[in-house]
């Protein structure tokens, strides 16, 4: 081995100026080498050096704190007099699950980082050799401690190029970075909270995130850590575990946003009172909230009429038998129950598409709310006595006939559409939490929701008697059905408003004739229905129907929505791009949305700072950001040209023409820093 | 009754979402969990056989490094024979099921005792990794110490270097033979739990 050693060190030596990547200590499961990002080492200056396991596929080595077992890797340098290193830099771990227990650590590839000072007494000309060993445990199913000891030989200069920048920018990228969240942690017995503060987070822009603490048996590491989230704001449910509280609890919160990006934040709290409040909502809670929530809901604008029509029905079945009235009931429940569901399980399955969907997310299409309109129309339409229809938006006509229990299915399907524009501003804090939380618990708080916006009629099948207590069915019921056609339309009118916003004068002119249109088919299908008119009114009518249809997709959305809010620069466009290059100026271009928590952060650490700010100006750099909150194809296009799929993108078009440098999605004031410079033209 | 309901909120949402979760983790000062698991030569032991004598649990995987570390430097068999001497039962347990490293049959286990010259009092073929379990055993080595009311009073490393080198066997803080005299003497113990350190016991599926 020792010969072995001696015989690399000589073949290095053969061929000075390659020395940057030490010979590597190889074995079937690792591969490790030992990099210096430098070329030559320039006296007094700090440089970094990278230990760097390539690993076969299913082996893994360990974070600072390994989890349920193993140990992390250990670096020393045989530093000569007069140098000083740092301490070893880990990249932020994944979970590495096993049977029931859970590791931190890393797959395929680890760089850890260390700064190395040399002494400012070196003298240009001369080779310094850096001698290290390390060891390190790599396991599978089995653990195998390794160990290697590695060589670089650097030239001393008075100046030096960069060396393996790739890496050690990613490196760099993957190290957890500092001050991005204040953070809260506490316990209380065997469960506990962390809760982070800080830009950008927010129930649309969060997908996933985890806590690592650094201290070993503070938290289960298996256990979930169920997560909650609000404006500006998370909190992640932890499971204490065995050992004791440490007086500061440091550790990283990794962090994936809407778009998959995951960003890694040191956090280090003092551990004080449980974080919940405003903040963590437990799930008992946010159902108990959803199902007083979808209760209160009866009583909004855009659902009061259908319940009103249900109450039509109820008091019919005042005479009715018990079993009668119970299926009903039920029917009507599972309407409800169901369509909430549905919705719930639309929305999870855009989240796992990558999509960001919120409540109300069908809201955002004009063309949903211009149909819906139209729908209450008809609703107030058929209620005014234009038309009839049994079943779905009858007011409880042939309710004990066979498929009345349709009918009351499909009451509770209405119910649940008309309800949602009103759920979105009332319901938001109980919907993000559901919405963050896993799939399982989303669904649960949806269907305790639809249970309250049932509960009044469910009420009435789980105790039949109380039908006894409604009014008797008189001519009264026909005369109270045609006065609920106005809160109804007063419905429509509020959507066709929505529509305004949403598409413009045109888009609201398109959907107030195609309202004109659905009021011709309800005429022609009345009058048909009563036999006053010839069959082929009928094929009038559908004719109608389908001509408002046709008119939908020429609905376009020219609303705006949320926007990034970012100030940095003037907003992008590719001819704004290209007047600025043709005037050879180097350009900055910002590409982030609203919901990107990496482009917050990237924006806030990295961009808008001083330092940054000043070197944009003394390169006379200008700045272009693009906002993709509202997915402009523009953008995409852009995105798509330089193989990606989302923001954040940083592209630094350099004053000399031609393409522009990509910067990495995680950046440091230095990278850009270090950009613009190669970027600006040497004075 | 806030909390009550809370805490119940939280295990029903564990035990909905991650079936597979631990179970809560034996503590410190409450009754350790029995177990019966048949020894090297297939009589079945119970922890309650052992009620009125200390007992110190080693998990064990004979080919972990970290475990050849203990064995390599005697540092094992020594605290083995110490228990013997102080009245202390010593019980050895190989969790892992078949085909996972550190798996053992009773000649098998007979063997390894018998070659490594190790003094346990028995060791235990837990192949169902249902002990395991029920201590939420994460590591090879690790250590258990329950007291002669069967109340468990330590958990964690063998000692204080986490490492699979020998030479530090002897520059250690002994954590676990310190553990286990205070007990058998009856005095406190000064930290009752510590991060075990070693491989990842193979679990067998449940």
């Amino acid at each position: 081995m020792r010969a072995l050693f001696a015989l690399l060190t000589v073949l290095l030596l053969a061929q000075p100026g390659q020395a940057l990547e030490s010979a590597p200590v190889r074995s079937p499961r690792a591969t490790v080498t030992l990099l210096a990002d430098t070329s030559a080492i320039v006296p007094g200056q700090p440089f970094r050096v990278a230990l760097r396991q390539k690993l076969a596929a299913g082996w893994h080595t360990y974070w600072l704190n390994p989890g349920d077992a193993g140990q992390p890797p250990e670096l020393t340098l045989d530093l000569p007099e007069g140098w000083s290193a740092g301490p070893l830099q880990f990249p932020a771990p994944q979970r590495i699950p096993f049977g029931p227990l859970v590791n931190f650590g890393y797959e395929n590839e680890a760089v850890f980082l260390m700064e190395v000072t040399p002494p400012a007494s070196l003298r240009p000309g001369e080779t310094q050799r850096l001698q290290a060993s390390a060891d390190w445990l790599v396991c599978e199913r089995v653990c195998i401690p390794e160990e290697g000891r590695f060589s670089l030989d650097l030239p001393v200069a008075v100046a030096a190029q960069p060396s393996s920048p790739v890496l050690f920018q990613s490196a760099e990228a993957a190290l957890p970075r500092a001050g991005g969240f204040t953070a809260r942690i506490g316990f209380d017995g065997s469960s506990g909270a962390i809760s982070l503060e800080g830009p950008g987070l927010s129930p649309a822009s969060l997908r996933d995130a985890f806590f690592f603490p650094l201290a070993q048996l503070l938290v289960e590491n298996a256990a979930p850590q169920p997560l909650s989230t609000r404006e500006g704001g998370l909190t992640l449910g932890l499971t204490r575990a065995a050992g004791p509280i440490p007086a500061e609890i440091e550790g990283i919160v990794a962090i994936t946003d809407a778009a998959g990006v995951r960003g890694a934040y040191l956090v280090r709290a003092t551990p004080g009172p449980v974080p919940d409040g405003e903040a963590a909502m437990p799930l008992w809670q946010a159902v108990l909230f959803a199902a007083l929530g979808g209760l209160i809901l009866n009583l909004m604008p855009c659902v009061f009429p259908i319940l009103a029509m249900k109450a039509i029905a109820v008091s019919r079945l005042a005479g009715a038998a018990r079993s009668v009235v119970r299926a009903h009931a039920a029917s009507y429940t599972a309407g409800v129950v169901l369509s909430f569901l549905a919705i719930a399980g639309a929305m999870l399955g855009l989240r796992a598409a990558g999509a960001v969907a919120g409540w109300g997310f069908q809201f955002t299409s004009a063309n949903f709310v211009g149909a819906m309109a139209w729908l209450m129309l008809a609703v107030g339409l058929n209620l005014s006595g234009v038309y009839a229809i049994g079943g779905p938006v009858s007011a409880g006509s042939g309710l004990a006939a066979r498929g009345g229990n349709g009918g009351s299915f499909f009451a509770g399907v209405l119910a649940v559409l008309v309800a949602t524009p009103c759920t979105a501003p009332f319901m938001a804090a109980a919907i993000g939490a559901a919405l963050a939380m896993p799939p399982l618990a989303t669904l649960l708080i949806f269907a305790a929701m639809g249970l309250g916006l049932a509960l009044p009629y469910s009420l009435l099948g789980l105790f039949p008697g109380m039908a006894r207590f409604l009014p008797r069915p008189g001519a009264w019921m026909e005369r109270l059905k045609q006065f609920l056609a106005f809160p109804i339309y007063a419905a429509a009118v509020w959507l066709v408003w929505v529509v305004a916003q949403q598409a413009g004068p045109d888009g609201t002119l398109l959907i107030l004739a195609g309202a004109v249109l659905v009021a011709m088919a309800a005429w022609a299908l009345g009058l048909a229905q009563q036999g006053q008119a010839p069959r082929w009114f009928l094929g009038g009518a559908v004719l109608a129907m389908l001509a408002a249809l046709a008119l939908l997709p020429m609905l376009r959305t020219g609303g705006t929505g949320a926007t990034a809010s970012a100030q940095l620069g003037e907003p992008w466009s590719s001819a704004r791009l290209e007047t600025l290059r043709q005037e050879g100026r180097p350009v900055f271009v910002n590409l982030t949305a609203a919901w990107c928590i990496s482009c917050k952060v990237n924006e806030r650490v990295a961009l808008d700072t001083t330092a940054v700010r000043a070197a944009f100006a003394a390169g006379d750099v200008a700045v272009l950001t693009g906002d993709w909150t509202n997915g402009d194809p523009a953008i995409t296009a852009l995105l798509r040209a330089h193989g990606r799929d989302g923001v954040p993108l940083y592209l630094l078009y350099p004053a000399q023409g031609g393409p522009p440098a990509l910067l990495p999605q995680i950046l440091t004031e230095g990278m850009v820093l270090q950009a613009i410079t190669a970027a600006t033209p040497r004075v | 009754m806030a909390k009550l309901t809370r805490r119940g909120a939280v295990l029903t949402a564990s035990a909905l979402f991650i079936p597979h979760a631990l179970k809560a983790a034996p503590s410190i000062g409450n009754q350790a969990p029995d177990f019966a698991l048949p020894d090297q030569d297939g009589t079945i032991r119970r922890l309650s056989d052992f009620r009125g004598r200390v007992v110190v649990l080693e998990w064990t995987n004979h080919d972990c490094p970290y475990v050849r570390k203990h064995y390599n430097s005697s540092n094992m068999q020594t605290l083995q024979r110490d228990a013997a001497s102080r009245d202390v039962v010593w019980l050895t347990i190989a969790s892992s099921p078949p085909g996972e490293q550190g798996h053992v049959t009773g000649p098998e286990a007979k063997a390894l005792t018998e070659s490594r010259n190790a003094a346990p009092a028995a060791v235990l073929l837990d192949h169902r990794s249902q002990a395991a379990r029920a201590y939420s055993a994460t590591t090879t080595p690790g250590m258990f110490v329950i007291d002669a009311q069967g109340r468990l009073r330590y958990m964690g490393a063998i000692d204080s270097i986490r490492s699979t080198r020998v030479e530090d066997v002897t520059r250690a803080e002994p954590f676990l033979r310190d553990a286990m005299i205070a007990v058998r003497e009856g005095r406190q113990i000064e930290r009752a739990v510590t991060p075990a350190y070693g491989c990842v016991i193979k679990y067998a599926d449940a």
